[in-house]
């Protein structure tokens, strides 16, 4: 099939930027939506162009570096799809297709589809770990944790850190991020003992890295290819209450 | 301090501000409701005999509509700052207009509730018939119907139902997510009743104007 591209394109930082047009020719539709870009950008490398920068790694929808809104949806809408396991066979021959970078003040753009997402780091860094030895495999077996419990955080642990929760945020919010690491960590005998501590300094440094607040869209869950549910933002909103008397 | 500054604690006291308003939502639409089997004037007197308790009364709804409004416009800058590019195209999964509309339409309910201060309460508005009932009470029957024959304040009315109709069947079930009342399962369920009770609030308030600018409620 044959498909229109608009691409954003911006060579740098602080630079214009703007939607190019390429025509993406002959696409098969067992192609994923990074090989028909792999594809395009082989054509522009022949034609002594600049190929079209994107985020990429495992390709296997598991490392959360892809980031890229299609169609005005983050991953392309799919459910629970990152953009490498987005296949061309859900378009149609003849579409347009719009691809934009991640946009949030949170995530300075780089370059094309590229942006930084170290901001999501820095949340992690402020709280999002336990700081008391957990010792080796052994002793982790000797902590009996109800099923119930070590599913809860499982679920939540499930989040890839690929950021489409605060693209797709009309307040550019990390709320769901955040939430699934106090809930993942809070569920657990290692976590509850920094939960408090942890709740706030992980929602202030949200709010230092130039992250929105959270104002019960849901448009996160409905974009994360990994369906983080919004439930852990309610587990962050209890935390936060119980920090307030400790 | 938490509580004044980060961004959980000022999202906590815009639920339980909203929510405080939502029950005074409940109470005045049972008292307007009075209108249809004729005790209004009753019910009117009897709230004016405690002075007191409806100046505290009003000093409360004061406070918690301008803590609603304070932290309602500075989270929506903080909010609109954190987003300031757009998407060329934009494709909502799951935000609403109303979701997506609440600094709008809880700036349109200020401009309402302070007209209607000024129609109903303060009493300072042209259309306004201030009179006494054949039992020597204050005629707010006669004021409220008189008022709404004129069809254009009848829209205003009805207009600003549809507004609050807006922002509660967003703010009414945000209330249990803020508050980390639900789970998975009890989010849908309290969206729902979110919205059964947006339209109730519609259809309750809407009814008392659309029966009088008909002539179905008359003097």
């Amino acid at each position: 099939m044959n498909l229109t591209l608009h691409v954003w394109r911006q060579a740098g930082p602080n630079q214009p930027g703007k939607l190019e047009v390429y025509e993406a020719k002959h696409v098969s539709p067992d192609q994923s939506f990074l090989e028909m870009l792999d594809e395009v950008n082989e054509e522009l490398i022949k034609g002594g162009k600049d190929p079209i920068s994107f985020d990429h790694d495992c390709r296997e929808g598991i490392c959360g570096m892809c980031s890229q809104v299609i169609n005005g949806v983050p991953h392309g809408g799919q459910d629970r799809t990152t953009v490498c396991q987005l296949h061309m066979r859900t378009f149609k021959d003849g579409d347009s297709i719009f691809i934009e970078p991640w946009r949030a003040r949170a995530f300075p753009l780089l370059r094309d589809l590229v942006v930084d997402r170290t901001a999501l780091d820095r949340i992690i860094e402020s709280g999002g770990y336990t700081s008391c030895h957990t010792g080796g495999v052994a002793d982790g077996n000797a902590i009996l944790i109800p099923k119930p419990d070590a599913e809860y955080a499982m679920d939540a642990a499930e989040c890839i850190g690929c950021g489409a929760c605060v693209a797709g945020c009309p307040n550019g919010s990390a709320m769901l991020f955040t939430s699934a690491k106090v809930a993942q960590l809070a569920a657990l005998p290692q976590g509850k003992a920094e939960a408090a501590q942890r709740v706030c300094a992980m929602t202030e440094s949200m709010k230092e890295n130039g992250f929105g607040n959270c104002t019960n869209h849901y448009e996160c869950q409905a974009a994360c290819p990994k369906g983080i549910n919004v439930k852990f933002i309610a587990k962050l909103n209890r935390e936060f209450q119980k920090s307030l008397f400790e | 301090m938490q509580l004044l500054t980060s961004s959980v604690g000022r999202k906590i006291l815009m639920a339980i501000t909203g929510q405080l308003m939502v029950l005074f939502v409940i109470v005045h639409l049972l008292g307007n409701s009075t209108i249809f089997i004729g005790w209004v004037n009753a019910y009117a007197e009897h709230l004016h005999a405690m002075p007191p308790v409806v100046w505290i009364f009003r000093i409360v709804m004061l406070a918690l509509v301008g803590i609603h409004i304070l932290f309602g416009i500075q989270l929506t800058l903080e909010n609109s700052a954190a987003n300031p590019q757009g998407y060329a195209v934009n494709n909502k999964l799951k935000a609403t207009f109303a979701s997506e509309n609440m600094i709008w339409t809880g700036l349109l309910l200020l401009a309402f509730i302070v007209y209607h201060v000024l129609h109903f309460t303060a009493r300072v508005t042209p259309d306004i018939v201030k009179g006494v009932d054949a039992l020597g009470r204050f005629d707010v029957f006669t004021m409220v119907v008189s008022s709404f024959q004129h069809g254009i304040i009848a829209v205003i009315y009805v207009a600003a139902m549809v507004t609050l109709f807006l922002h509660l069947s967003h703010g009414i079930q945000s209330f249990f997510q803020t508050m980390g009342w639900n789970n998975a399962k009890s989010l849908p369920v309290f969206s729902k009743i979110a919205m059964v009770l947006a339209v109730i609030f519609l259809l309750g308030y809407s009814s008392i104007p659309l029966f009088i600018v008909t002539g179905i409620l008359n003097k």
